[in-house]
């Protein structure tokens, strides 16, 4: 998947900022949805807009879109500036949440409103679409309703509309939402190779971090009209900037300390709650005393029934609170002994009907330097 | 109490729920419109009631369809059905010109403010019908507010005749059934997604276009539902011509009343009301049967 993305930015020519957004705000009224956003996106690029319902990521897609203009700052697409376009002046088409397929026509007409509006003829017209029905794989479905079809093949005919005006960009409102956990998982690999095959550029907007990290080549992590962090979902998620970033993507625990040493590749954090200092691998901008958190993903934490060797590890000991079994990998909440409850998580790679560890077990919980991320804002 | 009897008397009022609208419509529809059929087919007489028995004193059936044929004969029947029908159309129209617009207006408007406008459009209707027609009288007189006003404006020297015509007619007309148009076509675009309209402005479709080819067409069931409201009535109407219409301004409900009331000639109004009846109730079956297919081609 990874491999894959690489290639596609590589086979378009990567032009880095396709899409240029700059210092754009959007105020209604006193409420201030978008604040002094800069953002490029790439040709080519699966982007998503991460964020929590009211953070701005729906007004900044509206935008984008032409449905809302901004209160200050620029848009362009293409070295166009759009920033005051109207929707259907813009090379740019979108699939709604609601998938907004018009109830009165059928497949086909839906499909072709767009090439109609345009007046490209008959016979183009009719081309095209089969293309795209077939794309989508709705060959059988054209002359249906909307109302005699799934919701996911009424997202696959929301998807063709926008697609067949072969927009520059393609907006897309949590395409997976309205769907079963079943037809997500499928369709997110469906739009990813639609993605890849025609290299038009998808900016995604979700409020399902799992969504974005699976989709997407790059990810925004917007919260109150700004964003926390741009980056890929791996960058994202294993190096965060800050708290919002970790704590809104995935699970991670946190220990508040503050610096006591500034090494060449690691930095020591000393924890009163723990009671014990916790080292950092890398550089950071802090300074001797400040005050940061050390946070660790559960599935970078160790158990052991017995104590682990390797002294440069963070080592605590611990009492099994509580444990889930999910299958593939179970959930682990572990009681340190200031009370403190840390979540750790492990693959069960081995088959087994007796469980590794039980409830009240004691047991060694352990992390590597390289594993704990500062966290200073 | 048992679970059956329970069932019992749970399938009881279900029946008594389908039945009530059921019961309404045949005591106070089909019984009428059975009697008025049956004096349709009779002949007028000077009695109590003034007209013939559907029995005569042999017992055999003693029914005609004279009236039916002197409704075709005179020329005057076929007009006034014909002036009718065109009125009540115009104003259908007018009202769906005024009303469309209003009803968007407010189902767009802000959730808290809906309610207040919409208690605005209802409003006239605490104030009695007759009232409201006579305050048009003075509102539209030779010596009325609106010739006054624009005489003092010095806009016309001399009153415009606005009384006694069909644009007072046109006017009373709309203003009275408005209501009835907008409330349907209120209920209609209120549910509407509006991401339908940006949906085809997202795909190339002007504000104008939007409107045409996704509001209008989804707002079909709303128009559909508010002109039959508008048009029904006002083909019947008989107190808007009566009060604000010229003497020529002849409509069908006039002519009912006459036949009636004027001439006592019972038959033959009971005639002209069947006729009247089923020039309303043919096109609404034929509309209501192409939503039914309409229905069943999204099912």
């Amino acid at each position: 998947m990874e491999h894959r993305q690489e290639q596609s930015s590589k086979a378009t020519g990567a032009r880095k900022d396709f899409i240029r957004i700059r210092n754009v705000s959007k105020h209604f009224g006193d409420f201030v949805a978008v604040d002094d956003v800069n953002l490029d996106i790439g040709k080519g690029e699966l982007f998503s807009i991460l964020g929590g319902s009211g953070c701005g990521k729906t007004t900044l897609l509206r935008m984008l879109a032409g449905f809302e203009i901004p209160t200050a700052g620029t848009i362009e697409i293409d070295g166009h500036d759009v920033t005051n376009l109207p929707p259907y002046e813009r090379p740019v088409n979108m699939m709604f949440q609601s998938y907004a397929v018009f109830p009165h026509m059928n497949v086909e007409k839906n499909i072709a409103y767009g090439l109609v509006k345009d007046g490209i003829n008959k016979d183009e017209i009719a081309k095209r679409v089969d293309a795209m029905l077939e794309l989508v794989q709705l060959g059988d479905f054209r002359r249906r309703k909307p109302a005699q079809l799934s919701g996911g093949q009424r997202q696959r005919v929301a998807l063709a509309r926008a697609l067949i005006k072969k927009p520059k960009v393609l907006l897309l409102d949590e395409p997976l939402a309205a769907l079963d956990k079943k037809l997500r998982e499928h369709t997110q690999f469906e739009l990813m190779n639609i993605q890849y095959e025609l290299g038009i550029t998808f900016v995604v907007v979700t409020h399902d971090q799992e969504e974005a990290m699976t989709l997407s080549s790059r990810i925004a992590v917007m919260d109150k009209g700004r964003f926390r962090q741009v980056g890929t979902p791996k960058e994202v998620y294993e190096f965060p900037e800050n708290r919002f970033v970790a704590g809104f993507i995935g699970t991670i625990n946190t220990f508040r300390g503050r610096v006591t040493a500034i090494n060449e590749e690691t930095i020591s954090v000393h924890s009163d709650e723990l009671g014990l200092s916790l080292p950092a691998l890398g550089k950071h901008a802090v300074e001797i005393g400040q005050e940061v958190d050390i946070a660790v993903r559960p599935e970078k934490i160790f158990l052991d029934r017995d104590r682990p060797t390797n002294d440069e590890d963070t080592i605590l000991q611990g009492v099994v609170d509580d444990l889930g079994y999910l299958g593939n990998r179970s959930l682990y909440r572990i009681r340190l002994p200031g009370g403190r409850i840390i979540q750790a998580s492990s693959q069960n790679r081995r088959r087994s009907v007796t469980r590794f560890l039980e409830w009240e077990d004691k047991v060694w919980v352990s992390w590597r330097p390289r594993s704990a991320v500062v966290l200073i804002d | 109490m048992s679970s059956a009897a329970r069932a019992n008397r749970d399938l009881l009022w279900q029946r008594v729920a389908i039945a009530t609208p059921y019961l309404w419509l045949l005591l106070f529809f089909l019984v009428p419109f059975a009697i008025i059929l049956k004096i349709s087919l009779a002949d007028p007489i000077v009695a109590q009631p003034p007209f013939t028995p559907s029995f005569d004193d042999e017992g055999a059936l003693a029914v005609s369809l004279d009236n039916f044929r002197f409704l075709l004969t005179d020329k005057l029947y076929a007009v006034t059905y014909l002036r009718s029908v065109v009125i009540a159309g115009i104003a259908t129209l007018l009202c769906l010109a005024l009303g469309f617009p209003m009803a968007y207006g407010i189902a767009r408007a802000r959730e808290e403010t809906r309610g207040l406008l919409l208690l605005l459009i209802v409003l006239p209707f605490w104030i009695s019908f007759l009232l409201r027609v006579y305050a048009w009288m003075g509102l539209m007189n030779n010596h009325g507010v609106i010739n006054n006003t624009l005489i003092w404006l010095g806009i016309i020297d001399t009153p415009m005749q606005m009384m006694y015509t069909d644009f007072a007619v046109f006017v009373g007309l709309t203003y009275s059934y408005l209501p009835f148009m907008i409330l349907p076509l209120y209920a209609t675009l209120e549910r509407m997604d509006l991401d339908f309209v940006e949906a085809a402005q997202d795909l190339g479709a002007t504000r104008t276009r939007a409107f045409w080819d996704v509001t209008w067409p989804l707002a079909r069931p709303g128009v559909i539902a508010g002109c039959l409201l508008v048009f029904i009535p006002a083909m019947g109407e008989y107190v808007i011509p009566y009060l604000l219409g010229g003497p020529e301004s002849l409509l069908i409900g006039r002519v009912l009343f006459d036949e009636f009331f004027v001439n006592r000639d019972w038959p033959l109004a009971s005639a002209v009301a069947v006729v009247l009846l089923l020039l309303l109730v043919v096109p609404i079956v034929i509309l209501q049967r192409n939503q039914a297919r309409d229905a069943e081609g999204e099912a």
